[in-house]
């Protein structure tokens, strides 16, 4: 009798590329649900335009490079980057913003480097340090979060906004969007109002809140419980998110124990602006992130250091896509420098 | 029946789903005898047999066929009585799928033996190279699956702890269980050859606890033997513990140092099946002309385990369990991790044969192509080795050999935990072969090239050494020449002088003969 051959193993486990990707999908929509939650219209039609154009967009590239379309977007990979993308952008932002950021993240980041498996960075993050660069106002525009003051406007003035850049009469875009609270301790701390101080001024409380300003704390418990499912779910590699968190847990408490009144403590830097989505979602790229166990600790750690580092003296409000950038650009040194003793290597 | 604990793990491992059941409802059933048995020269770790018999050689059964070709190679033996039919080229189960050359023995179905004189109980009083000159004869090699010959393996003397395989650990394969249930005490005995052989002190006999029955028949054998040589110790069922190096870290919590062999640290490993082997030898005079297989898998209509004839054809294995069954998929010597497919079942059973396994359609999980790697890094935590896969296949497919070195190639068993993790279904195992083939061919070619160009260099340095000899001879014959002269000048001259004087003298002479005969016509 005649068989065909094929390589061994001969049994697989049954776990695709695509499932992987979704789960981590899943897992980003709680987090995703209290982004809509507190700050309304604008994260839905920002997930709207990066979805689709970043589909697009690698559908087109796929066509160009000529390989197979329908099979390769449904790896999901495009549609994970889309998302990630569109949680990070500020709620306001317009349509041309998130689509430039949406192209460059798929365009330039993934294909040019040869797509799926072969980017160094982040295209997510790519995507977002490309508009934050280029447009650093439209970057800051968050309507103010649901139990803020007025709450975040309505579908049509989002929407007129958004796609038309255009605002009813009697609304400006200053009254309709809001410092996030990273971004209004930096400028009253530029102001020389210390961090008690702003905390404690009346018409900041709310904002504020209980650990890390209304929304912002209930969105990054609700990523970090998303991302805790991941990880049991060995989808995400624990350590990047241990090493991150414990790292700017560290550092943050080190300065804040130094001077409380003018550095923030541990518990706001974790769970405000994109600390979780970044812990598990983005920091937990395994294509960009270090690959050797060794390794993913240093590689966390040090996103957790530098976004400390941006968040505190940096000129940007938040310094994770700089720091998970900067991290991969150190990814070949690390994963070269940590290889794992085999074994019975005896210089251990 | 008091058990001992495991005392180690090695890093990474898989637990996979055992399918052992299919083949351990029935006894080792014995196979009837094949009209033709093939024999491939190379059924071993190490250099090819030589042949000792010619085609229309009449054999018996038992006889050597082929011995040994060097230090690490094994002897070939017929396993029935017959004539040669032919020494020629033959289908073979290997990898690379090609064809080896095989001494193919017609049975006359006389069973004639040849002439045995086993040792017995006795073995204990020859000295352990008469032994091992005994289990080299005999052609043992391991017969878990690696076929290193067992001879090679215990030069060494005096290893504290001999530890015997039992563990099994790959899906579907049951022969070293059923040998275990069956064969306790003749396994033993096996054992105590080799404890002999190495003077060791004590032995310990490893299987995963998802064989019970296997284990209650050895702690009975032990028990029976009484002299606490013996120990039994379960280990979990996590593949692959029964890689040598992977059980050596379970059992004794040491790694066996990169580049050496166990003995290095005390110890010795061998297979059950290798024991029982040896025992068939020492007390019956018998060599390796059998072994326990598994036939199985869901694509095979009666699974069981047979005692088989080295070089039976397979197709006769697969009949002998009632044929294939309609959705058969895939023919696989070995487990189905490390095992390879077959393209045809016209082969014959080998040494290594320990299982063939015919899948199922159904069960099929093979993908049609692959999914660029993500770097997961699922094949880091599984790897027994601590290698790195993803940055291996990374330099194996850029053909960069210096780091594939740097990142211990080399140290890789193999043994598939990397790929069967992996979401993007890369066969990581074919990549790591061929990396590792491309780079002995690298070397081999280096090797000759250095060798050509050393030969080359030194019939250079030849040529040029006998140039100047003939020189240096030249120069002194002209010295020798010049000195002469130079001492006789004188006499020299005188003496051509006188020459010349007698040749004048010569040729007057002939010219007046001539006128004179002139003269006289």
């Amino acid at each position: 009798m005649i068989f065909k051959r094929t390589p061994s193993p001969h049994i697989r486990q049954n776990i695709t590329v695509h499932d992987m990707m979704f789960k981590v999908l899943y897992a980003l929509i709680p987090g995703a649900i209290a982004s809509i939650y507190f700050f309304g219209w604008g994260v839905l039609f920002n997930l709207c335009i990066a979805i689709s154009v970043c589909l697009l967009t690698e559908a087109s590239i796929l066509k160009l490079r000529q390989r197979e379309v329908i099979e390769t977007l449904q790896d999901g990979s495009a549609l994970l980057t889309a998302c990630l993308l569109a949680l990070a952008l500020p709620s306001l932002a317009p349509w041309w913003l998130t689509t430039i950021a949406s192209i460059f993240a798929i365009a330039v980041a993934k294909h040019l480097y040869g797509g799926l498996g072969f980017n160094p960075f982040n295209p997510a993050m790519v995507g977002y340090i490309v508009v934050m660069i280029s447009f650093p106002l439209e970057m800051t525009l968050w309507t103010s979060p649901m139990g803020v003051g007025a709450g975040w406007p309505d579908f049509s003035t989002t929407f007129d906004w958004v796609f038309l850049g255009s605002l009813p009469f009697a609304e400006t875009i200053d009254s309709i969007s809001m410092a996030t609270p990273i971004d209004l301790l930096k400028t009253q701390l530029n102001q020389s109002h210390d961090i008690i101080e702003t905390r404690n001024n009346i018409s900041y409380r709310t904002l504020f809140s209980i650990i890390s300003g209304t929304g912002w704390q209930w969105i990054n418990i609700l990523y970090l419980a998303g991302g805790i499912w991941l990880v049991k779910k060995d989808v995400a590699d624990w350590r990047i998110p241990t090493a991150f968190l414990i790292s700017l847990v560290l550092i943050s408490n080190l300065f804040a124990v130094i001077d409380y009144a003018n550095n923030s403590s541990a518990l706001f830097h974790a769970f405000s602006g994109g600390t979780m989505l970044c812990a598990f979602f983005i920091a937990t790229d395994p294509v960009t992130a270090s690959t050797t166990p060794r390794g993913r600790w240093i590689y966390g750690a040090g996103i957790g250091a530098l976004v400390y580092i941006i968040r505190s003296w940096g000129g940007y409000p938040d310094g994770i896509a700089f720091a998970v950038v900067l991290m991969n650009i150190a990814v070949p040194l690390i994963d070269y420098y940590t290889q794992p003793k085999v074994y019975g290597d005896l210089n251990r | 029946m008091k058990l001992t604990t495991t005392i180690s793990k090695f890093d990474g491992g898989l637990t996979l789903v055992a399918y052992k059941h299919l083949s351990t409802g029935s006894a080792i059933s014995c196979m009837e005898e094949c009209k033709e048995y093939v024999l491939p020269l190379q059924q071993h770790i190490g250099a090819i047999s030589q042949p000792l018999v010619k085609p229309g050689d009449r054999v018996l059964k038992g006889q050597m066929l082929a011995k040994p070709g060097d230090l690490v190679s094994a002897a070939v033996h017929s396993p029935v009585s017959g004539t040669v039919k032919d020494i020629t080229a033959h289908d073979v189960p290997h990898i690379s799928g090609l064809q080896d050359k095989c001494i193919i023995i017609e049975n006359d179905f006389r069973d004639e033996w040849v002439e045995r004189e086993p040792l017995g109980e006795s073995y204990n009083q020859s000295t352990s190279h008469d032994l091992r000159k005994i289990i080299r004869d005999a052609g043992i090699v391991g017969l878990g699956g690696a076929v290193f010959p067992s001879s090679v393996k215990q030069t060494e003397i005096n290893i504290r702890t001999l530890i015997l395989n039992g563990v099994e650990c790959e899906p579907y394969i049951t022969c070293d269980d059923v040998l275990m249930r069956e064969r306790a005490e003749e396994i033993l005995s096996g054992a105590d050859i080799i404890g002999h052989i190495i003077k060791a002190r004590q032995c310990i006999i490893a299987i995963e606890d998802n064989k019970p029955e296997a284990i209650s028949a050895m702690q009975a054998a032990i028990d029976k033997d009484g002299t606490g040589f013996f120990h039994i110790q379960v280990i979990p069922t996590v593949y692959p513990s029964g890689g040598e190096k992977q059980l050596i870290k379970i059992i004794t919590n040491k790694e066996v140092p990169k580049g050496h062999f166990p003995a290095e640290i005390d110890v010795l490993c061998h297979n059950v099946a290798t024991a029982y082997a040896i025992y068939r030898t020492i007390y019956f005079a018998e060599p390796l002309i059998s072994r326990i297989a598994t036939v199985t898998g869901h694509g095979v209509v009666q699974p069981q385990n047979i005692e088989v004839l080295i070089g039976t054809p397979m197709s006769a294995c697969i009949q002998h369990c009632g044929g294939y069954s309609e959705d058969c998929d895939e023919l696989i010597m070995g487990g189905p991790m490390m095992g390879f497919s077959l393209d045809t079942d016209n082969m014959p059973v080998v040494k290594a044969t320990n299982c063939l396994l015919v899948t199922a359609k159904a069960e099929n999980t093979h993908r049609q192509k692959h999914l660029p790697c993500i770097r997961c890094g699922k094949c880091v935590e599984v790897c027994p080795v601590r290698l790195l896969p993803q940055q291996l296949y990374w330099y194996a497919s850029s053909k960069n050999t210096e780091r594939l070195l740097e990142h211990n190639l080399f140290d890789c068993i193999e043994c598939g935990c990397c790929a069967y993790v992996c979401p993007s279904d890369i066969p990581l195992v074919q990549y790591y072969r061929f990396a590792k083939t491309t780079i002995w061919q690298q070397e081999r070619e280096r090797r000759s090239s250095d060798i050509a160009r050393q030969r080359h260099e030194a019939h250079q340095q030849r040529l040029e050494k006998q140039k100047q000899e003939r020189e240096e001879r030249l120069r002194q014959k002209r010295e020798l020449l010049k000195s002469k002269t130079g001492d006789n000048e004188s006499d020299d001259k005188s003496s051509k002088q006188a020459a010349i004087a007698e040749a004048v003298a010569r040729a007057q002479a002939k010219k007046a003969e001539q006128s004179k005969n002139k003269s006289d016509k």
